[in-house]
């Protein structure tokens, strides 16, 4: 996967194949949603899953003697655990992620930005205010509302990539309502006029550090984004290139303020985290810490009071699901609560790709107990009903962390279950995947909330990417 | 002594309950608002001692006293005496530097005290000196209220006051005017002052009483001993000296499209609001509530959306608190709103849930309304339609709580099987006992935390 094929936008429309310009997000002739541009090759749809039995591992090892081996081959490791065997060793085709390389289907930002910036939500990808400056005539990421009437926005004042005082905030205070362009939005984030709630910031977002990125969207049904990701490069003491972290979790929506829940717990486990390689922790301890981080801050949101507009229904604990996944040159850590998965996709498609985790839910429970195939329990409506989390109502936190030393390079998917109801199997999402995923991870995973977004786009979904192994220090922040 | 670190302005707060989940195609919306004033200078009812505030402590009110005088007050001719100490019981509550009067009714008005279209201002001396005009008060003449409650108003609007309360007692019927001429004083008077009714005996007409209350946002009630007046009038006298502000709107605002289909206060009782509305800008309007001191009420508001799809979010109203100025200008805002959501969700579990808080006030509200139609029925002869509304009226006490409600229908009905409605008409029921059960029909408990 050397060679770069596209190393800004994509030159044509696959739809129409009209010329594009760099930074288009639709395609200017027939409207084609470049952010859902169809996959790479198609893969073997027939390969059965493969699960991971033995990559459930409540305590951490703090030294590589835990590590799982990913492929034949790799150096002898003590104690791996039974792991599916990917295919038979070829040859190792070097990743270079030089260079983002993605298309930019956001509008431009500062691409230096500092190694240790910490990501997640600091920054707005969208918001019917500070666009006015946006290539006219596109239409809105928003899927719930016509284009907004961009000459009537009103410039925000002060810096605009400054998020406000409370996540998931809406873009209030000023502008135009994207539903009937009439009323002024209030500092509710209401239309004056219609009423109806305006874009907010976390209803789409995406993060491109280089050598990982992620997206987040809303979804197509419903009202807010309850999920929230974290995506991050960690300095590591002994000069090694940084390691590269990807964090998502996926507020439990039965509970209260799971937009909230979601967010403390991929910002903690990020700052936990990155602290921690500094100091040298050992990546799968970092990990286990992470998660036992996160989980307090998610459940100290309990403590808090509830905001007046917030009554809701049930008076449940904030709480979300956790996936991880930290990767340096040689290893690679994922950390799991709850059924946010991470898979590892080899570079080569024709080894079988894995799913890394193994989900915290019914259907899960119901097939690792024998009780059902795979395909009834996921047929179940109780199958998604999650059996760990990181919240006050957790009954005993289990945090699951493997290690992994994949032999060859490859990409890891990080995603929540708005991702993989679409392409449960590691096959399918493999099949999903751009050939040069590792090259360009941002048009990745622009590429897999597509997916999720064209197949109904019932959940909030997000997807990182991050590509093994991390490329060497320099590349990637083109 | 506490009470005087509290400042004497009540701040207000807004609490939504609600399901702002809908199926898709849904459009009703369904919130309970619930209002609180707390940090007033008084405790409302709770006020133990008479003469507690110095003078400017509490807000400059003024009060008007109506004392039925008709001749039937002289049968038995405990009644008139128990007005007359009831009347003085209530005086004596008056702190200093409120100004008031007391009205002699019959089929006119007259002034017992001070007299001359004046205001008195409380103090010893004049205190005394009304209960001293009250042995004066003699029974002998009709009934006219409306005339009552034009003086009232008279008076009441000659002082420069934040709050205007009237006290009216009476015990018959308001046969020397039309109930056209009754209407049309409560309109003159209604947003002037405000005023709680009382029927003492059982020979007054309970929606006369009811009537009153309703447009002069006061309570109501039946006191049928007249021993227990004295102590009625004083609960609602140290109830009027607890309000703080006076002339408080509910504001509602809608966004377009969007219809309200009604705004009832639903506790302490239920009184609906909806044609009371006063427009206050674009799409948005004021519902009158009365003054108010330490206390909460809750409010049942319904709104029509239009429909949008799954995922979509809008704002179907905001309600906030409001004084609005009497000759018109901007209101002033009272510091607290509350946001009424509707969310399109394609989750069957969560557009099917009924709000606890929604559910209960709904039940109460039929509570209500039922008592209301099984009295009409009883005593239109309708026996099989009565017993069918006051079973289900004796269900929803049960199933709510309400226990006072239910010992008021056991007092009309005799209760079967509480859950299932199965209900027997008494054949026989004191008057006073029906009248209560009308007269406290709307009187609601909160839900059970």
């Amino acid at each position: 996967m050397s060679q770069m094929p596209q190393q800004t936008a994509p030159a044509r429309c696959p739809s129409c194949d009209e010329p594009l310009e760099s930074g288009d997000r639709f395609c200017g002739a027939c409207g084609h949603d470049l952010s859902a541009a169809p996959a790479g090759p198609d893969a073997s749809g027939d390969t059965p899953t493969l699960t991971m039995e033995g990559a459930a591992r409540p305590e951490p090892g703090p030294g590589a003697g835990d590590t799982v081996h990913l492929a034949v081959g790799a150096e002898p490791g003590g104690g791996s655990p039974s792991v599916p065997r990917p295919a038979p060793a070829e040859a190792h085709g070097e990743v270079h992620a030089r260079g983002t390389g993605g298309v930019r289907l956001d509008r431009p930002r500062p691409t230096d930005r500092p190694e240790h910036a910490e990501a997640a939500m600091h920054e707005r990808h969208d918001g019917p205010t500070d666009r006015a400056d946006d290539a006219a005539g596109e239409p809105d990421e928003y899927p719930l509302a016509p284009p907004e009437p961009r000459a009537a926005t009103a410039p925000p004042a002060g810096d605009p990539w400054a998020r406000g005082p409370q996540p998931g905030t809406p873009a209030a205070g000023s502008g135009v309502c994207v539903a009937c362009r009439a009323g002024t939005v209030d500092s509710d984030g209401y239309c004056e006029n219609c009423g109806h709630a305006q874009p907010r910031e976390r209803d789409h977002m995406e993060r491109d550090l280089g050598p990982v990125a992620a997206v987040t969207d809303r979804g197509l049904r419903h009202h807010r984004n309850e999920d929230a990701f974290a995506v991050l490069t960690a300095p590591l003491p002994d000069g090694a290139p940084p390691a590269v972290l990807a964090l998502v979790c996926d507020g439990v929506s039965s509970a209260t303020r799971p937009d909230d829940a979601s967010l403390a717990a991929a910002e903690t486990a990020g700052t936990s985290l990155s602290g921690a390689l500094l100091r040298g922790t050992h990546p799968q301890a970092a990990m286990h810490d992470a998660i036992l981080t996160a989980a307090r801050a998610v459940t100290a949101l309990a403590e808090e009071p509830e905001t007046a507009q917030e009554h809701t229904p049930h008076q449940n604990a904030p709480a979300c699901t956790f996936v991880g996944a930290v990767v340096t040159q040689g290893l690679l850590v994922i950390g799991w609560v709850g059924d946010s998965r991470a898979y590892w996709i080899p570079a080569d498609r024709s080894v079988p790709p894995v799913r890394l985790t193994e989900d915290d839910s019914w259907a899960a429970q119901m097939v690792a107990a024998g009780l059902m195939s795979e395909a009834e329990a996921y047929a179940d409506e109780r199958a998604h009903a999650i059996t760990g989390w990181l919240g006050a109502d957790a009954y005993e936190l289990e945090p699951h962390t493997a290690a992994f030393k994949p032999d060859r390079p490859g990409v890891v998917v990080v995603c929540t279950d708005g991702l993989w109801n679409y392409a449960e199997s590691a096959e399918e999402l493999a099949a999903l995947l751009p050939p040069d995923a590792a090259a360009r991870p941002l048009h990745a995973a622009q590429v897999l909330v597509g997916h999720a977004l064209d197949g109904g786009g019932h959940d909030n979904v997000t997807v990182a990417v991050v590509p093994f192994p991390v490329p060497p220090e320099g590349a990637g922040s083109a | 002594m506490a009470i005087f670190s509290k400042p004497t302005v009540p701040r207000f707060a807004v609490d939504v309950y609600q399901n702002e989940y809908l199926p898709e195609g849904g459009r009703e919306v369904n919130a309970v608002v619930t209002v609180s004033a707390t940090g007033g200078g008084t405790i409302g009812g709770a006020v133990g001692a008479p003469h507690l505030y110095s003078p400017g402590r509490g807000p400059a009110a003024a009060v008007a006293l109506m004392v039925d005088c008709s001749g039937s007050m002289d049968y038995p001719p405990t009644k008139m005496r128990n007005a007359r100490e009831a009347t003085a019981a209530a005086v004596d509550t008056l702190r200093d530097g409120v100004h008031f009067a007391v009205i002699g009714g019959t089929h006119v008005a007259k002034e017992v005290y001070p007299g001359a279209g004046r205001l008195a201002v409380a103090s010893e001396a004049t205190r005394a000196a009304a209960t001293y005009a009250l042995r004066r008060l003699s029974a002998g003449g009709g009934t006219a209220i409306g005339t009552w409650l034009r003086l009232a108003d008279r008076l009441l609007s000659s002082a420069d006051v934040t709050i205007r309360h009237g006290i009216l007692l009476t015990d018959g019927r308001n046969e020397h005017e039309t109930p056209e001429a009754l209407r049309s004083a409560l309109d003159g008077c209604a947003g002037r002052f405000t005023c709680d009714a009382r029927g003492v005996g059982t020979d007054w007409e309970v929606k006369e009483v009811t009537q009153i209350a309703s447009a002069l946002l006061g309570t109501a009630d039946i006191v049928a001993d007249p021993a227990g007046l004295a102590a009625d009038f004083t609960a609602m006298m140290e109830t009027a000296m607890g309000k703080e502000v006076a002339d408080v709107a509910l504001r509602l605002w809608t966004p377009v499209g969007t219809t309200v289909r009604f705004v009832k206060q639903v506790a302490p009782s239920v009184e609906d609001l909806t044609d009371r509305r006063s427009e206050a800008g674009p799409r948005t309007g004021d519902y009158p509530t009365g003054s108010w001191g330490d206390e909460s009420r809750d409010y049942h508001v319904c709104l029509e959306v239009p429909p949008a799809g799954i995922g979509q979010e809008m704002l179907a109203a905001r309600v906030s608190l409001v004084v609005p100025p009497p000759g018109g200008g901007s209101a002033e805002n009272l510091g607290a709103q509350g946001l009424v959501r509707a969310v399109w969700t394609d989750d069957v579990a969560a557009s099917t849930r009924i709000n606890p808080q929604v559910a209960h006030y709904t039940g109460q509200a039929e509570l209500a309304h039922v008592i209301q139609e099984g009295l009409d029925l009883r005593k239109a002869g309708d026996l099989d339609g009565a017993t069918a509304k006051l079973g289900r009226a004796v269900q929803l006490a049960g199933v709510s709580g309400n226990a006072d409600t239910a010992k008021l229908l056991a007092k009309v009905v005799d209760v079967v099987d509480a859950a299932a409605g199965t209900v027997r008409l008494k054949a026989k029921v004191e008057e006073a006992d029906e009248m209560t059960l009308e007269t406290r029909s709307t009187k609601t408990v909160r839900v059970k935390k």
